[in-house]
């Protein structure tokens, strides 16, 4: 079916963004192209048996999976001093959706772009975090403050709103008294659940989520949707509603209704003390948390990482487990034989690669659900103009589906920020059906990519038509796993990070069922220490 | 046709034909200076412009007063609009005296068109003698209260672009009454009434706009003539002269006066120079207009100065604008100069030179991008940058009108690690003005002031420390890369004082 302009970008970006495209002249589209392979190597997986090849390479520790959550159980495991560790990436990268690019302007990120920085000195994270000298200190009541080059740089954040740049992303200008005062009773709200501690003096909304208190004071929470909560707490407000869902959409990449009362007020609380003293702020890099994954990876010998590496195959047994799999780019076969497996990849490829889950498939396996992105990046001449407040790092239109943009070069110490940059640009695509979700954005061609991307940025910068010089778009199908209501506190998730006998270990982001840094580097170090421990080696533990 | 009504229509084109005349000649000595030479050729262009109209109205055959209330809609148009257009296009240096002029001829045309008709309309009422006296009493009657209302009360109460307007609505209110006044000889009153009406709309709507217009284009309003203007990429740059000498505006904001500029400068570089173990090698980050530099220079010892501005607009004009190079005792063509047209932070990040000076004279804290030239991001990098017993100082804006903001400087400075003394000078230009001078460890004087310094002496020298209650410190927090407080605090305090 053939979709008009406007009824493409309603589609995708909604009512508001499509009537202001109707008002936009006629102007030469920006070259670039699709530049993932969203729909290639990892669906053979799903066709019937592959070859299986007769020498098993020996290792100690096979990890399935480069992205931050494998990466981390490599750099766990070498820190303990293993050395015969071996990492398979099926993409020809790694970094999983931390991966970045770079072109002759700037690095830029290809999807995750920055991590709040922790407010205690505790945990793998801040390991990682001293290890890259971002750390300069931590005072006397053990907060951490961080390398000032590394915070992001104010202005930090601005709404478009009919024409104009507004600081801050709740839409301040013209909001009425009754609108303040929610937004006041709401962060009243969030500082007490930020405050909130169990008998075991545990946060009831900690980071990563393992940490937090399982009281069913809070957990309740996790049963209904963090639209229902607003509503039953009588927040009616459009603004806070807003800025609620657009938190909703950020992290976890759908909206209110999709998302549970316990992750969605995770968002708001877990990152500060309840004292009114935030985390010093973001940490962000131009290429995002791919300079996190550069620091993990370094960890790893030259021949450790291998990537194009197709694994289909995992079967657990008495001495080790056997993994089969394919070189990605001459389709011939591999097998391993290793003591001790970690899987680091999402539940939806171990339930086709682990051989006993291929005859039972896990009952927990439905509930996870992942949302599906589009990452664009836009190689800009310059800085593109606009009406109010000035650029900032990330700049979100009130009225769109998008997430609006990140600058990669807003942490340049140029005093002169008028030259060229590169604009990244998100969506989520936040529908309840996921799989149609999914169709949609795979089915868009890059001149309907283009014309998207055009059209959410020329309402707020009527020049960059101009200035663009191309744009590179990303597709991720399953970006983010959801924390549905009733899936943080379920069953389910239990389940599924339990390892398979004593021989293979799981991580991955979902398991934590929020796609954040913290979680994926949470549960690559439990899966490493796992290993060790099944490798019968004693190593304290980081977590 | 009522003859009372048309002298009085005689009486208002001829104002607002004079207005006009004195709002272009205004604009173009307030914006290219040089008064006396802008006036004159812009009242010579003009009634030369009204002679072209008066020598065309012959070839208006027919349909006299059709023509006359069309002439008027168009007076009121490019008249009304005149202005503001001019003060829009005064950032396009090229095109600014082109479209000066252009309007200048356009204008004076169609003024000049206006009486020769209006005497054809009315010559079959009135016998010539009364007709040509008549219509030029009121005529010249119309300029003298144009040249009196126009000082005294339309630029003091209006201002510029709203007193074009007014008479560009009044000029369109005249070819609209006209269409009543000279009905019986229009062949199509009802189509001129609307046009007239749609053009009172428009102008009113501008109207009502121009206050916002006005604050907008008279921030490039400069009390003295400006004797240079050019817009780079990064700023636009004036000179003005008047009688106290000349002053340098960047986007509208005071640089120096020639008059006291001594005073900033000898207080800028000197404590600084005096407390150094070494002055060697000086780097001035800033101050491309030399002046810091020349004083630099006043020290024999000194062997090379850096001089690092982001704009080479502004370096140029130091070069090789006469009076700007003598002012700097052409430092910046001196032996010992090494001029770089690159970006502060950049420059010093990327350096591995150890200063043993560095002065730091960026524009005051009023966007994000100058904001994250006073953070202790900035001071880090700077701190590493100086040589053992090398000292550094930084303009640091007013601690009387932007107390806050000064003692932020400071502060901030304290918590990238230096050792700071704050002092302050009067510099009648700017008032009150602030400086910070700061070093890895308390700093002791190493030298004697260079002779014949106009402003500091040894007493002037050591009272430059002590503060005021009025500027005395007040707490404040740390300015950083991420939260940029300064850029607030000085917002909020100039606020207070403009």
């Amino acid at each position: 079916m053939e979709l008009t302009r406007r009824e493409l970008v309603a589609a995708f970006l909604g009512a508001s963004v499509a009537s202001a495209c109707t008002r936009q002249a006629a102007r030469a589209p920006v070259p670039g192209a699709i530049v993932d392979r969203a729909v290639d190597t990892g669906h053979k997986l799903r066709t019937g048996p592959l070859p299986r090849a007769q020498d098993f390479e020996r290792v100690d520790v096979l990890i399935v999976g480069a992205g931050v959550a494998g990466l981390s159980a490599a750099w766990r495991l070498s820190a303990a001093g293993v050395k015969d560790v071996r990492v398979v990436e099926l993409e020809a990268e790694a970094g999983g959706t931390s991966r970045s690019g770079r072109n002759a302007v700037s690095a830029f990120p290809w999807g995750a772009h920055y991590l709040p920085s922790p407010l205690e000195d505790r945990g793998p994270v801040m390991r990682l975090l001293r290890q890259m000298d971002a750390v300069t200190g931590v005072d006397a009541e053990g907060h951490p403050s961080f390398a000032e080059e590394l915070l992001i740089q104010e202005p930090d954040e601005r709404v478009f709103y009919r024409g104009h740049w507004y600081e801050g992303l709740y839409l301040r200008a013209g909001a009425s008294p009754e609108d303040l005062a929610e937004l006041e009773r709401f962060d009243a709200r969030m500082n007490a659940f930020a405050a909130a501690r169990d008998a075991k003096g545990r946060k009831a909304f900690a980071v990563p989520g393992a940490l937090s208190s399982d009281d069913a004071e809070w957990t309740a929470l996790d049963a209904l949707s963090m639209a229902r909560w607003m509503e039953a707490e009588g927040f009616r407000s459009p603004r806070l509603r807003w800025f609620v869902d657009y938190a909703c959409r950020d992290d976890y990449g759908t909206t209110a209704e999709h998302v549970s009362a316990w992750a969605g007020i995770w968002y708001f609380a877990a990152r500060q003390n309840g004292k009114g003293e935030r985390s010093d702020g973001f940490l962000s890099w131009p290429e995002g948390n791919g300079r996190l994954v550069r620091q993990l990876a370094s960890s790893l010998g030259p021949r450790q990482l291998e990537t194009q590496v197709l694994v289909h195959t995992v079967e657990p047994g008495e001495d080790g487990c056997r993994v089969h799999a394919l070189d990605a780019r001459t389709g011939a076969p591999r097998a391993f034989h290793a003591r001790q497996v970690v899987l680091a990849c999402p539940r939806f490829v171990a339930a086709h690669v682990v051989a006993p889950w291929r005859e039972a498939r896990p009952a927990w396996m439905d509930a996870f659900v992942y949302s599906p992105w589009v990452v664009a990046n836009l190689t800009v001449s310059a800085p593109p103009a606009s009406r109010g407040f000035p650029l900032a790092w990330d700049n979100v239109f009130y009225e769109s589906r998008s997430l609006g943009y990140v600058v990669a070069t807003h942490q340049s110490l140029r005093q002169d920020a008028r030259g060229p940059t590169v604009l990244t640009w998100y969506l989520p695509m936040a529908g309840a059906d996921v799989k149609a979700e999914r169709n949609q954005a795979l089915s868009a061609t890059y001149g309907d990519w283009e014309a998207l991307v055009m059209a959410d940025l020329l309402p707020a910068h009527p020049g960059v038509g101009a200035l663009a010089q191309r744009l590179e778009v990303q597709r991720w199908g399953h970006a983010m796993v959801r924390p549905q209501p009733g899936f943080l506190w379920g069953e389910a998730r239990r389940a599924a990070q339990q390892s398979l006998g004593r021989h293979l270990h799981f991580a991955h982001t979902d398991l934590g069922g929020m796609a954040l840094f913290e979680e994926a580097n949470w549960f690559g170090v439990q899966a490493a220490e796992r290993a060790l421990a099944g490798m019968g080696l004693k190593s304290a533990s980081w977590l | 046709m009522n003859k009372t009504l048309l002298f009085l229509t005689v009486l208002v084109i001829a104002t607002c034909g004079l207005i006009y005349e004195l709002i272009v000649g205004t604009l173009a000595s307030y914006l290219l200076g040089d008064s006396i030479t802008q006036f004159s050729t812009v009242i010579g262009g003009y009634l030369f412009a009204m002679g072209i109209g008066s020598y065309l109205s012959r070839f208006v055959e027919r349909g006299v007063a059709q023509r006359f209330v069309e002439i008027e809609l168009a007076v009121a148009l490019v008249g009304g609009l005149c202005a503001p257009m001019l003060f829009l296009t005064f950032t396009l240096t090229s095109v600014f005296p082109v479209v000066l002029y252009g309007s200048v001829l356009v204008i004076g045309t169609l003024v000049g068109l206006e009486i020769p008709l209006l005497l054809r309309i009315l010559q079959d009422q009135l016998k010539f003698k009364d007709l040509v006296s008549q219509v030029l009493t009121f005529d010249y009657l119309g300029a003298l209260a144009a040249s009196v209302a126009f000082p005294l009360l339309l630029v003091p109460k209006l201002g510029l672009v709203r007193t074009s307007l007014l008479f560009g609505l009044l000029n369109a209110g005249v070819g609209l009454w006209s269409t009543w006044l000279l009905a019986p000889v229009l062949a199509n009153p009802v189509r001129l009434r609307v046009k007239a009406v749609a053009l009172c709309a428009g102008l009113l709507v501008c109207f009502a706009l121009g206050d916002r217009l006005t604050t907008f284009y008279e921030d490039q309003l400069y009390a003295d003539d400006v004797v240079h203007a050019t817009s780079s990429p990064y700023q636009r740059i004036i000179v003005t002269r008047g009688k106290r000498g000349f002053s340098l505006f960047l986007n509208g904001n005071l640089q120096f006066a020639s008059i006291d500029e001594y005073r900033y400068h000898e207080s800028l570089v000197h404590p600084a120079m005096v407390r150094a173990q070494k002055v060697e090698h000086v780097l001035i980050l800033g101050g491309g207009d030399g002046l810091a530099a020349r004083e630099v220079l006043k020290y024999p010892e000194v062997k090379s100065v850096t001089l690092v501005d982001l704009d080479p607009a502004i370096t140029g004009l130091a070069m090789n604008y006469p009076e700007l190079a003598a002012l700097n005792h052409h430092s910046m063509t001196h032996p010992k100069m090494r001029v770089i047209n690159t970006d502060a932070m950049q420059f010093l990040a990327e350096g591995a030179n150890a200063w043993d000076v560095v002065i730091v004279d960026f524009p005051d804290p009023n966007n994000f991008a100058l904001g994250k030239l006073y953070t202790t991001g900035f001071y880090k990098i700077l701190k590493k940058r100086l040589a053992p017993g090398g000292v550094a100082v930084i303009q640091s804006t007013s601690p009387l009108f932007a107390r806050r903001s000064f003692w932020c400087v400071e502060t901030t400075l304290k918590a990238a690690g230096f050792w700071t003394q704050p002092y302050h000078a009067l510099v009648p230009s700017f008032g009150e003005w602030g400086y910070v001078l700061v070093a890895q460890e308390p700093a002791s004087r190493h030298r004697a002031l260079p002779e014949g310094l106009a402003f500091l002496d040894e007493d002037t020298l050591e009272g430059l420390t002590r503060f005021s209650p009025d500027m005395s410190p007040l707490p404040a927090e740390v300015n950083r890369l991420n939260n940029q407080v300064l850029v607030h605090y000085y917002e909020e305090e100039w606020r207070r004082w403009n």
